[in-house]
């Protein structure tokens, strides 16, 4: 369980040109045990700043922040003690095997059976082939595996996960993710920061995005929800008479509950156009809707509902929240 | 006591590993070692310039020659001269070690999942100085033990093998070489916690070392006699600068900053 309360962070200039930074600015959280929280934001959004603040690496300028009910600031050897974290790049011994740089953290974080735990972890990722190879000579994938696997040797009830998928390519990626999926289900907090919408939206059951304050919080669904409202699309069969689409809309704005009507090209060549209908209950109203329509003679050839890509919503939160400019001075 | 163990094994593992290192904490000793030895044995064998013996004359009336003929006399100084260099190795073996330890893992990024682990600062701070300073002392102790060696063979006599072993020098390696070490431990952390290239650090921190270097050539050179006294008085000058450096250490190897300040 993580939670924050007025979190801030600034960071004051270096020497002489005294210009501050104030990285995170008030941040109120809340992530429930066992749920695995998206941190969405751009470049520079003061991500790694906030989990930094989280894992007791760097103080809070102000404000409060509790892990598992322990206090940040006040109890850090016990919450370091419970997290595990993947910092931003891996950080690997390179020098060292990959089985050494395991075994170093695991009796750094006083596990019990280390052999075991690193065997364990070892497999779990596909490394044990490689354990004894210098962890230098790893491909960045098999290197950010290491970096995952060491931050769960001591199975941490909290996990923070900096940009895991960052700079992978596609199948190492994939890899990862699927990896991070199997940690869902097993009773874990993971904190996963990302500007991989994909990812978020398959990984994570409630999002923040995020950029220097938060600027909205919840389950990708109800973000779409509340930023596009629920929506029926009806792909109509290219129309006889010209006009015909147009009066089609004008009848379905007409309905009580229909709010908003709009006119879309068609979707492909066997298509006349599309009519994207805004409205607060689909399950209930699409059969009227479709029935008025059929009335007026038209040609259904689909009915169903418009799904925003997480990107479209990021997209319009981060214009929306446009006037807070993260490094700005303050 | 695992952590540490574990922090301190990880440093020494890594030291074998890296060649820079490596080659500082071996191979600079064992040049260390082998001029006084080769000292020893041509001082012994070599016809003697009578100048030279009268501008050795203010050194030969240190009591600790008193009644040796020439050749040993000449064993006894050139060797001791040389053995000073011993003090050398408490000062850069640590300081290299320790420069590489915290800058090279500034530069790898590897701090930062090593300061997530549940450790205080102070005992990061301690494995790594004791990581440093171990092998300092160590290999001071080591060279010593076997010049020592060498000199049984190669002394013209028991009067001249036992100026190696007068107090002043028991003096010089068990009290002085281990409070230089720790000044040299400190150095290293101060220079790394400021600086971002390990080489960088390493140059720097030779560089604080150097009036202590200064020091000991001028002692080489002549012009400073050294006798028990110096060493004592040179080991209450390395005690005073051991609190200082360790004060401003700590004070200036903070998680934050280090972490932070590191592009
Ligand atoms: N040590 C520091 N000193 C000064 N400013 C800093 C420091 N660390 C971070 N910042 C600033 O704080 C802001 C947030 O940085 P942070 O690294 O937390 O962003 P991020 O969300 O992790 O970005 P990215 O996606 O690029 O990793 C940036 O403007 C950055 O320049
Ligand atoms: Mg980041």
């Amino acid at each position: 369980m993580i939670r924050t309360e007025g979190l801030c962070k600034v960071f004051l200039g270096n020497g002489k040109a005294g210009k501050e930074v104030r990285a995170v600015d008030g941040l109120n959280l809340e992530v429930q045990q066992g749920e695995v929280f998206g941190f969405l934001g751009p470049n520079g959004a003061g991500k790694t700043t906030t989990v930094r603040m989280l894992t007791c690496l760097i103080g809070p300028s102000a404000g409060r922040a509790w892990v598992n009910d322990l206090e940040v600031g006040k109890a850090d050897l016990a919450i370091q003690a419970q997290v595990g974290i993947l910092t931003e790049s891996p950080g690997l011994y390179d020098r060292l095997s990959a089985r050494y740089n395991l075994e170093f953290f695991a009796a750094m974080y006083g596990v019990k059976d280390v052999k075991g735990q690193v065997e364990k972890y070892l497999r779990l990722l596909d490394l044990w082939d490689r354990r004894d190879s210098e962890a230098g000579t790893f491909s960045k994938g098999m290197k950010q595996k290491l970096a995952i696997a060491r931050a769960l040797l001591h199975e941490p009830p909290v996990v923070f996960l900096d940009e895991p998928t960052a700079a992978l390519d596609p199948e190492a990626a994939k890899t990862v993710r699927d990896f991070i999926e199997t940690l869902r289900g097993q009773g874990r907090t993971i904190f996963l920061c990302t500007h991989n919408l994909d990812e978020a939206e398959r990984l994570c059951e409630r999002i923040g995005v995020f950029r220097q304050r938060l600027i909205a919080v919840d389950t990708p669904d109800a973000l779409r929800r509340q930023l596009f409202g629920r929506q029926t699309v009806v792909h109509l069969a290219a129309p006889a008479a010209t006009g015909e689409i147009e009066s089609l809309a004008t009848s379905v704005r007409a309905l009580p509950f229909v709010q908003r009507v709009e006119l879309l090209a068609p979707a492909d060549a066997q298509g006349g156009g599309r009519l994207v209908i805004a409205l607060d209950d689909p399950a209930l109203r699409n059969p009227a809707i479709v029935q008025a329509l059929v009335n007026q003679g038209a040609q259904i050839q689909f009915v169903n509902e418009m799904k925003h890509s997480l990107e479209d919503v990021y997209l319009s939160l981060m214009n929306n929240g446009a006037e807070s400019t993260p490094g700005g001075a303050q | 006591m695992r952590q540490f163990r574990a922090l301190v094994g990880r440093e020494w593992a890594d030291m074998l590993r890296n060649r820079l290192v490596f080659y500082v904490v071996i191979f600079v000793p064992v040049l260390m070692v082998a001029l006084p030895i080769i000292m020893l044995f041509v001082s012994g064998r070599v016809p003697i310039n009578p100048q030279d013996l009268q501008e050795m004359e203010r050194t030969l009336s240190s009591p600790i020659f008193a009644g040796m003929n020439t050749v040993e006399a000449m064993q006894a100084v050139m060797a001791s001269n040389m053995m000073v260099l011993f003090l050398m190795m408490p000062l850069m073996v640590p300081v290299t070690i320790a420069a590489y330890s915290i800058v090279g893992e500034k530069v790898t990024h590897s701090l930062e999942p090593l300061l997530a682990t549940p450790i205080t600062t102070t005992r990061l701070l301690l494995a790594k100085g004791l990581a440093a300073a171990v092998p300092g002392i160590g290999m001071t102790w080591l060279c010593y033990g076997v010049f020592l060696i060498a000199a049984r063979f190669l002394s013209a006599s028991e009067r001249v093998f036992a100026v190696f072993v007068d107090p002043m020098w028991l003096v010089a390696m068990f009290i002085l070489a281990p409070l230089l070490t720790v000044a040299a431990v400190m150095v290293g952390i101060i220079v790394s916690s400021r600086v971002s290239d390990p080489r960088a650090a390493e140059q720097l921190g030779s560089l604080i070392i150097l009036p202590l270097m200064v020091l000991f050539i001028g002692m080489v050179a002549g012009f400073i006699q050294f006798n028990s006294g110096t060493f004592v008085f040179a080991a209450i000058g390395a005690a005073l600068g051991d609190v200082v450096l360790t004060y401003l250490g700590v004070k200036l190897f903070q998680r934050e900053t280090i972490l932070t300040r590191w592009k």
